[in-house]
């Protein structure tokens, strides 16, 4: 070992076998990146986010809302629930058969096997495909966060610390623009005990003239500002409010199958 | 080590660093004091929310990022890369030559990290964790970091002691890597954006590479160097130092994509295998430090540089540990998305390499410089500001952040009760960072002190200069003297 030759050898092989798997192997996988079908569907996902969204997104980048915000929704497994779509002929003998029998949270194997049964006893029953885990239980998405969710945000932004809610879903949780607003301008107004800092300098208060704005914020009684003013917020609070409301994590994937519950008709 | 050559006056090596460390020490010991002064606005944030709220460039997601830009680009890698020049001239027994290019690109690398800090606190941070810092800011700061590597690695080339010391290898090596990773990060996420989850990945993997291996070879190679040299005990031994060498670029550089993210199942799960792999070269090292402080931990306790070395080591084995339990899938269900993620980087940035680096500082600065520290007793107050600093900073984090966890994988509980429930343990942390704060204003003190008294004797030479062709004996006086007899 007398001189540097190995050092840099050894540094070469194990140093850049790990730039060839984590940076190279990613981008020659991911780096190529197409919109995928929603599952049952002929759709295209992801279709790519409004005009104001995306500028939305370079807001909430400058502003380090990732900080304290992710986007990825963990799960933890799925689940599958048995629905009675139709009792056939028999209805009493199956509403006997299925009474006695657990039909939410099965595996596969055994939602498979009470089909079967459903179907000999003269019934019709199909499996629902439920994603499980602490998140989803807190409905902060229908489903874990995937790959396909974030293919043409840039930069994308992920997050790492949970001091607020996941936000991956923040916008079929709270679709309503004004909600958004009035949370980025007061967040303890809407969220008692909130510890977001208020961005109250995405917003303007102005004495109201002749005619209120008509962006102008609605407030919940005794809340908003004083009689005779009014907030109106800047171009950066509304597109990063679209922003917001542009996040969805629920579209059923290939990756990360769910079944919709608005096609359930719970017997 | 064999004596091929006569060995050199270590002064003098010592001397050749001077100006170029003091210029990198002296920004970094600002940015240090700037970068905590930030921490504790952003912290102060969690006992009112509402705090500084009506100033865009205070608001919390912007403050935090810069406050940890300024710690990890302001100081660490700047120390780093001085603690680095200073060892390697050392252990070469060379002096530097052209200390002009390191004076230039520590000055550089300082204006590069205050544009990158203006441009967070503006709101042009990139958005991307440990990288925050955009073009007008890292262009600067790569070349200044090639310009000092290069001179380091010429020191290092034109060695008169042929024998590598195993301190070498990891200065070396993380000399080496900076740039690779740095420029294939700002390429392919600032320059030219990969799509997707790539752009995530490429982000995971430079900020390990960064925070947990970079750190770890300057700060190990570091230890290795001033342990035996403070306590008077040879390193036991060269071969399980080389061995951890190896395992840890082997295993650590693959770690840092977190479980259950939203990326191809196999990055997480090899990132998850190397953690756990790393276990090994952990336990190797503190094999090594135990061996070699063993038996003289009480005789060097009253040495400030050790303490803060002997301190590192001990923060550095145990934010591996925390690093390894945060992989393993079966813990990072409770450490996921917490506040264990901040203590653990926390630790391993300050607990560790910035204790570290003070230690080494404090050193060898007034070697090269020739003069004692303004403020010697200040070095021992220093040490217990940030020791406990560190552990009310971390501590508190890590206990609350597991709690959280457990609130979080637990539905039942609203999620505002899992903030509420971590709020104490967030202000209780802020009682850390301003013990850090202080301890760090210390540091500062003694750094610009000893400038300043540097620059005070330099200027008194500069009289004497001015003044001495009166005096018979000075050289213009003699020059005049030789004119006269040849005419």
């Amino acid at each position: 070992m007398k001189n540097g030759f190995p050092v840099f050898l050894a540094s070469l092989l194990a140093l850049g076998g790990s730039w060839c798997g984590f940076v190279l192997a990613p981008i020659v996988q991911l780096g190529g990146g197409q919109q995928t079908t929603i599952l049952n569907s002929s759709d295209l996902y992801p279709l790519g986010r409004p005009g104001m969204a995306n500028q939305g997104l370079q807001v909430y980048r400058a502003n380090g809302c990732a900080a304290c915000h992710t986007e990825q929704v963990q799960q933890s497994g799925v689940a599958c629930d048995v629905v009675l779509t139709s009792a056939g002929k028999d209805p009493a003998g199956v509403t006997n058969l299925i009474s006695s029998l657990n039909l939410n949270g099965l595996d596969k194997a055994a939602a498979d096997g009470l089909v079967d049964k459903i179907t000999a006893a003269g019934g019709k029953a199909e499996i629902h495909i439920i994603a499980t885990g602490p998140d989803i239980t807190r409905s902060w998405g229908r489903r874990h966060s995937v790959a396909e969710d974030f293919l043409y945000d840039d930069p994308v932004q992920l997050g790492s610390l949970r001091i607020g809610p996941d936000l991956a879903d923040a916008g079929t949780r709270q679709p309503d623009a004004n909600w958004q607003l009035v949370h980025l301008y007061a967040p303890q107004n809407v969220v008692k005990d909130s510890a977001m800092p208020p961005f109250r300098y995405l917003f303007r208060v102005r004495k109201i003239n002749a005619a209120p704005s008509p962006d102008a914020l609605v407030f919940s009684k005794g809340s908003g500002p004083p009689t005779g003013y009014e907030v109106v917020p800047t171009a950066r609070a509304q597109e990063l409010a679209a922003y917001l409301l542009s996040l969805h994590a629920d579209v059923s994937l290939h990756d990360a199958p769910f079944t919709r519950p608005a096609a359930v008709s719970k017997p | 080590m064999n004596n091929m050559f006569a060995k050199r006056d270590s002064s003098e090596i010592d001397r050749s660093c001077c100006i170029p460390l003091l210029a990198l020490f002296g920004g970094a010991a600002l940015w240090l004091v700037f970068g905590s002064v930030l921490g504790l606005i952003a912290s102060i944030k969690f006992h009112a929310p509402g705090f500084l709220a009506n100033c865009a460039w205070l608001t919390y997601g912007r403050l935090q990022p810069a406050a940890d830009d300024a710690l990890l680009y302001g100081f660490c890698l700047p120390a780093g890369l001085g603690v680095a020049l200073w060892v390697l001239a050392r252990l070469s027994q060379t002096p530097l030559r052209g200390a002009i290019v390191p004076i230039v690109a520590a000055n550089l690398w300082h204006l590069g990290v205050l544009v990158g800090l203006v441009a967070i606190l503006i709101g042009d941070g990139t958005g991307f964790a440990w990288l925050e810092f955009p073009r007008g800011s890292s262009v600067p700061i790569f070349f200044a970091y090639l310009l000092l590597a290069l001179w380091a690695m010429m020191v290092f080339a034109r060695r008169h002691e042929r024998t590598l010391y195993p301190s070498q290898w990891f200065l070396v090596a993380a000399l080496f890597w900076f740039p690779w990773i740095y420029s294939t990060a700002n390429l392919f996420l600032v320059a030219w954006p990969v799509r997707g989850v790539a752009q995530a990945v490429i982000g995971w993997w430079f900020a390990n590479n960064l925070l947990l291996v970079w750190t770890a070879l300057v700060g190990l190679g570091t230890a290795f160097y001033f342990l035996p040299k403070l306590t008077g005990c040879p390193l036991q031994s060269h071969y399980l130092a080389l061995f951890a060498f190896w395992t840890f670029i082997l295993f650590a550089t693959w770690c840092g994509i977190p479980p259950g993210a939203p990326v191809p199942v196999w990055l997480p799960t090899l990132s998850a295998v190397a953690a756990a792999w790393l276990l090994v070269p952990l336990l190797v090292i503190a094999i090594v430090g135990l061996r070699t402080v063993w038996g003289s931990v009480k005789s060097s306790w009253d040495n400030g540089p050790f303490c803060f070395i002997g301190f590192g080591l001990d923060c550095f084995c145990l934010s591996g540990l925390m690093l390894v339990a945060m992989a393993c899938p079966q813990i990072s269900r409770w450490t996921d998305f917490t506040w264990f993620g901040p203590a653990e980087t926390q630790l391993r940035l300050y607990g560790f390499f910035a204790m570290t680096m003070f230690g080494a500082v404090y050193y060898l600065l007034p070697r090269a410089v020739g003069m004692e520290f303004p403020f010697p007793k200040l070095v021992r107050a220093h040490f217990w500001l940030s020791l406990v600093g560190v552990a009310l900073l971390v501590v508190p984090l890590a206990i609350g952040g597991v709690l959280q966890g457990l609130k979080l994988q637990n539905p039942d509980i609203a999620f505002a009760d899992t903030t509420k429930a971590m709020l104490p343990f967030l202000r209780v942390s802020t009682l850390g960072l301003t013990a850090m704060l202080l301890g760090n204003l210390l540091f500062f003190v003694n750094i610009i002190g000893l400038t300043l008294r540097w620059k005070l004797a330099l200027l008194k030479q500069f009289i004497a200069f001015v003044k001495s062709p009166l005096e018979p004996g000075s050289a213009c006086a003699s020059l005049r003297r030789d004119k006269e007899v040849r005419a």
